[in-house]
């Protein structure tokens, strides 16, 4: 077997892992304070994906478009927990509601992206060094060498993008009272409330953020392909959705985890198992099958153990 | 004594289902007030209504004012609750749920008031990075009551704070709110099924039946009242 070339398709799965892991995520914050999985983050991410690109058609460096464009989305995910989840959900309500709701926008938000902003691929500059090349308008990236191992420069810039998102969460989640808030109100709810915290704006902090880590993560994943389409996030978010499946849903780690280990088993498929090339998705969902047999609540979800 | 909690022709429930009709009790300064009554009296939709949890008619007034009607915000007029269940969080550390009682307080002593209240449950002290949902039931209890006063409250709202709990805990943990009640003040309004505990502790008792109160005085005059001893004392 080479072993530069086994090194080259593990380095393509990190790369795409890094997309897999900021979505799920994103899901995973979700997930802890509603308990549902949002089946429109993919979308969302895929609205903010075009209005980066909209802000560079407009002459706005990629560097510039990408910090306006997290923070534009992260005020849209605290509206859209406003607006369109909070009245359809609650105690007493069926959280089938809120699940329809996320199907309505799942639809919507691929629809507005293609109405409001263009209804085909548009090109993402890199915010990563790049080589021009003919034809292609937003260039190729360029290529570290490190002894005989070729790393894209796409792969660093996503795996940097992961672990500053992990970095923020962790610190947020961790080091400050505000995270704490968001513990205790995915943690429970009705206690968060007794003991004074605010938990709708704890959960629109959590739709925030969501949407932020969205839309970073779109942005991305087009510029390493080169441009942004309708359909550019059916594929990462189905298997954002693996790898948190894989990892747990209520764990951060398990979702980063998760989503490396799913793109890592696609890109080993994609590079050696050719009777299965075309339809490579079937391998990380064995895995995930498999692991979820012996242990039902992911790699790193935990059962919690409750003494009465 | 200065009347704190106020409630007059109170009635309220659970959408279409009416549980409280018409309740009256006050709760003075200084005062442990038990609510007495069987399964399904309507003690914990009482101590839900006083938080905001649930919808009310009738008067809820606090210190003067009217009580806000969602929890947060009465958490926010110095009224903690200790909830049926304990209510803790179970995934995370004794440390994070003491901080998190305290979450309202702006003042610079709330790191202090943790290691007080590890010092008055030692238990804790000795668990606090653990997570609180891997600990004991009376463990647990503690907490919660540690939590709720982490807020320093004005009021101290208890929900059958024996449930689930060895007798000898209980035991224990009732005398430690009756000496939070002597020593510091706390006013409590605990509402409970052992009423021999509570009453030992309480000044005032209040009987609910079918979510209207049918007795209520002295907790000496409860305790001795035949037809009260009949039904809640079992002696």
């Amino acid at each position: 077997m080479d072993f530069n070339l086994f090194i080259q398709f593990v380095l393509n799965g990190i790369g795409n892992g890094a997309v897999y892991g900021s979505i799920a995520l994103a899901l995973v914050l979700i997930f802890r304070s509603t308990g549902l999985l949002n089946l429109a983050q993919g979308e969302m991410a895929l609205f903010s994906t075009y209005f980066a690109w909209w802000l560079t058609s407009q002459g706005l460096s990629i560097f510039v478009a990408i910090p306006i464009t997290i923070v534009v989305s992260m005020a849209g995910g605290a509206v859209i927990e406003r607006m369109l989840i909070r009245p359809v959900s609650g105690e007493g309500k069926s959280p089938l509601n809120v699940l329809i709701v996320m199907l309505g926008m799942f639809l919507a938000f691929n629809a507005l992206a293609q109405l409001i902003f263009s209804d085909t691929a548009e090109p993402m500059p890199k915010p990563w060094p790049t080589n021009s090349s003919p034809g292609d308008p937003v260039g190729r990236s360029q290529v570290v060498e490190l002894a005989d191992i070729r790393i894209s420069w796409s792969v660093i810039a996503l795996v940097i993008a992961l672990l500053i998102e992990c970095l923020i969460l962790y610190v947020l989640f961790q080091r400050t009272t505000v995270g704490l808030k968001l513990r205790a109100v995915a943690s429970n709810a009705g206690s968060a409330r007794l003991v004074g915290i605010n938990s709708s704006a704890m959960l629109m902090l959590g739709w925030a953020l969501a949407a932020g880590l969205g839309a970073l993560a779109g942005t991305l994943v087009a510029a390493d392909r080169g441009s942004v389409s309708p359909g550019l996030m059916v594929v990462v978010v189905v298997f954002a959705f693996s790898g948190a499946a894989l990892g747990g849903f209520d764990s951060p780690v398990g979702a980063v985890v998760g989503g490396m280990i799913v793109a890592i088993a696609e890109a080993l498929t994609i590079g050696y198992v050719d009777f299965l090339s075309g339809i490579e998705l079937v391998v990380p969902f064995g895995i995930i099958l498999l692991v979820l047999l012996v242990r039902p609540t992911g790699l790193f979800g935990r059962k919690v153990v409750e003494r009465v | 004594m200065d009347e704190l909690l106020h409630i007059e022709g109170v009635s309220g429930g659970y959408g279409p289902v009416t549980v409280l009709r018409d309740v009256d009790l006050t709760v003075s300064e200084g005062e442990v007030v038990v609510v007495l009554g069987a399964n399904g009296a309507g003690k914990t939709t009482l101590l839900r209504a006083i938080c905001g949890e649930i919808a009310t008619q009738g008067t809820l007034r606090f210190d003067g004012s009217d009580l806000p009607r969602a929890p947060e915000r009465v958490a926010r007029v110095g009224i903690a609750h200790v909830p049926q269940g304990r209510g803790t969080f179970s995934e995370l550390t004794t440390e994070e749920n003491l901080r998190l009682g305290a979450v309202l307080r702006k003042d610079s002593e709330v790191r202090a008031d943790i290691d007080h209240w590890c010092e008055v449950f030692p238990r804790l002290g000795e668990r606090r990075e653990q997570a609180a949902g891997s600990m004991s039931g009376g463990e647990q209890q503690m907490l919660a009551i540690a939590r709720a006063m982490m807020l320093r409250p004005t009021l101290l709202l208890l929900d059958e704070p024996s449930l689930g709990l060895a007798p000898l805990i209980t035991k224990d943990l009732f005398e430690r709110l009756g000496r939070l009640n002597q020593e510091d003040g706390l006013t409590v309004l605990v509402v409970e099924q052992n009423a021999n505990l509570a009453l030992d502790i309480g000044h005032r008792g209040y009987v609910l039946e079918t979510g209207q109160v049918v007795a209520s005085g002295p907790a000496q005059e409860l305790r001795h009242d035949d037809a009260i001893r009949k039904a809640y004392l079992g002696f």
